[in-house]
């Protein structure tokens, strides 16, 4: 008897060569594409050798810049990194207490659910223009966008995990007694703070794609900024160890959270397994 | 010792009647069992005895007094599910009760306050036998356990009433005389009144001193949304379960079942 596909699992070890597959076969047709196009025009900037991106990696990573002096990856991550994490943290705050107490409370949902509806559908791209009339072209303008861009997500997605909490949990809490700050404080935070780690990988994203385009569109530093820059002069040897620099650097934040969410939140990762 | 009247209690919702009629008087350190067809209002009855729901008409007396708008520490509540908060450990579970009382601010105790709390709670866990399980999370016990756990958990703010909404629903029967035992002997000792729901009836007759079985008299498709579930029999299980003092009244109620025309008192305007 044949086991059907959904039954069919690979041994570990095919499981390690299958993940590793899809890369190697990019990779493959990476090194085939760049080798046949430098073949006919060796000066051919659209698919460097390996050779070229390494020079133009250690270039960017380890040689200071002529004109400023500055080691430009290191000074450009720095720039990025602290204009997205400022982002996530304001918007995971605001998001976070906001969406409780609209949540948990009548009154606030009463108030803000419409508001929210509403705010949640403009585009964030959109108001960027007006960002930077109002905050000029400084950092203030990328951290708003950032948080504009994802506030809103992060928001609905807490309101409905609080009230998505089983009604026999409120009503017990109740019966052992606590007052509505009590119970917030106790019983729906807790509970909230790894559903917010995952609402917040969800918007990683997002928060990605809205800073770089706010450093494609002013910017003096950042990852963004410095992609944008090279494209004029179609530096792909550059460009592309930037593009995978940049997805290292979200795969590790994404990576970090998880790890975060199971070292900090045992209950949660314990009890979904369940489910 | 706990007296509850309910008083010609109705529950409508959107105008489809789910219970009418429905009037009891309990006497003080009874176990009522409640039992009655899927659908028929039992949890209903329950979340009104909670305040957790309002009825539409009729009132609720516990001990001659109003039932506050809010659930209240008074009245500890098992349900079949979500009885337990999943984020806290075995102790912490129990913990918090005491924690809300004394802590408003933080809802956390800390030092020698905590210590004593602490001391309180694992008593109250030995005596359900979670006593060496204080440090597991509720998705690491097993059914019995978790229930064993959620009523040490409503146990420890002693209230005068305990709602039990098939509480042991899902364990096996194994596990569950072992709970009945527990459940007995706490009823005894707490001398609270405690009413439970149940598709049970041999558990019903086992742990109640009252069995009542909700249903609805009317039941034909057009008559659904208009007549709800009532009372249709109260049976006082005899002998009473626990020792009767000289001076105390047995529990329970009538020890005739109520037929069925005794049931229905008569409806101002409407049926016949
Ligand atoms: N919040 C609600 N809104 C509308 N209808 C409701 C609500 N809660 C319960 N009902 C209805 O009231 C009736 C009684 O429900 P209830 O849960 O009390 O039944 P039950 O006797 O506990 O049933 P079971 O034995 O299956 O638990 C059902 O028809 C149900 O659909
Ligand atoms: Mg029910």
């Amino acid at each position: 008897m044949h086991r059907r596909l959904i039954n069919a699992y690979p041994s570990r070890g095919a499981s390690l060569l299958l993940s590793a597959l899809p890369f190697l076969l990019i990779l493959l047709a990476y090194l085939a594409g760049s080798e046949a196009r430098l073949a006919v025009n060796p000066n051919d900037k659209l698919l460097p050798a390996f050779s070229s991106i390494g020079a133009g990696f250690s270039r960017m990573a380890f040689e200071a810049d002529k004109r400023t002096g500055d080691v430009l990856l290191w000074v450009d991550t720095a720039a990025s990194l602290a204009r997205l994490l400022a982002g996530l943290a304001i918007a995971t705050v605001t998001a976070g207490l906001l969406g409780i107490a609209v949540g948990l409370l009548p009154y606030m949902r009463s108030t803000f659910s419409g508001f929210i509806a509403v705010v949640a559908m403009i585009p964030p791209l959109s108001v960027l223009p007006i960002l930077f009339i109002i905050f000029g072209l400084g950092e203030t303008a990328k951290v708003a966008l950032i948080v504009i861009g994802i506030t809103p997500m992060i928001l609905r997605d807490m309101i409905l995990r609080v009230e998505e909490l089983p009604r026999e949990i409120m009503v017990k809490a109740q019966t052992l007694g606590a007052s509505t700050w009590q119970i917030a404080l106790r019983v729906v935070v807790p509970q909230m703070l790894p559903r917010l780690i995952d609402s917040l990988r969800l918007s990683l994203g997002a928060a990605w794609l809205f800073l770089i385009a706010a450093e494609a569109i002013a910017s003096q530093s950042g990852l963004g900024y410095r992609i944008f820059l090279l494209r004029r002069y179609l530096a792909m040897d550059v460009i592309l160890p930037y593009v995978a620099w940049i997805t290292l650097l979200a795969f590790l934040l994404d990576y970090g959270l998880r790890l975060l969410q199971a070292r900090a939140f045992p209950w949660f990762v314990e009890g979904r397994k369940q489910r | 010792m706990t007296a509850v009247s309910v008083q010609n209690l109705w529950k409508e919702y959107d105008g489809r009647v789910v219970l009418e009629h429905v009037s009891l008087e309990v006497a003080p350190h009874s176990f009522i069992a409640l039992v009655g067809p899927s659908g028929c209002g039992k949890s209903t009855f329950l979340r009104m005895l909670l305040s957790a729901e309002t009825p539409t008409r009729g009132q609720i007396l516990v001990d001659g007094e109003q039932l506050p708008g809010e659930p209240t520490a008074d009245r500890g509540v098992v349900f079949q599910r979500y009885s337990v908060f999943p984020h806290l450990t075995v102790l912490e579970n129990v913990l918090i009760g005491l924690e809300f009382a004394a802590s408003p601010l933080l809802g956390k105790l800390f030092g020698k306050a905590r210590r004593k709390a602490r001391e309180e709670a694992a008593g109250m866990l030995a005596a359900v036998g979670l006593g060496d399980f204080l440090a597991l999370y509720p998705s690491q016990l097993s059914g019995g356990m978790q229930q064993r756990l959620a009523i040490a958990q409503a146990l420890i703010k002693r209230p005068r009433v305990l709602l039990l909404d098939e509480p042991f629903g899902a364990l096996d029967p194994g596990i569950r005389a072992e709970i009945h035992v527990l459940m007995l002997k706490l009823w005894r000792e707490t001398r609270m009144t405690v009413f439970m729901v149940t598709h049970d009836l041999s558990e019903a007759f086992h742990l109640g001193t009252r069995v009542i079985a909700f249903d609805r008299p009317r039941n034909r498709p057009e008559e659904r949304e208009r007549y709800g579930a009532t009372i249709t029999h109260d049976l006082a299980i005899w002998p009473p379960k626990y020792p009767v003092a000289d001076n105390e009244t047995p529990p329970g109620g009538t020890t005739r079942p109520l037929d069925d025309a005794g049931a229905q008192p008569g409806r101002p305007g409407a049926g016949q």
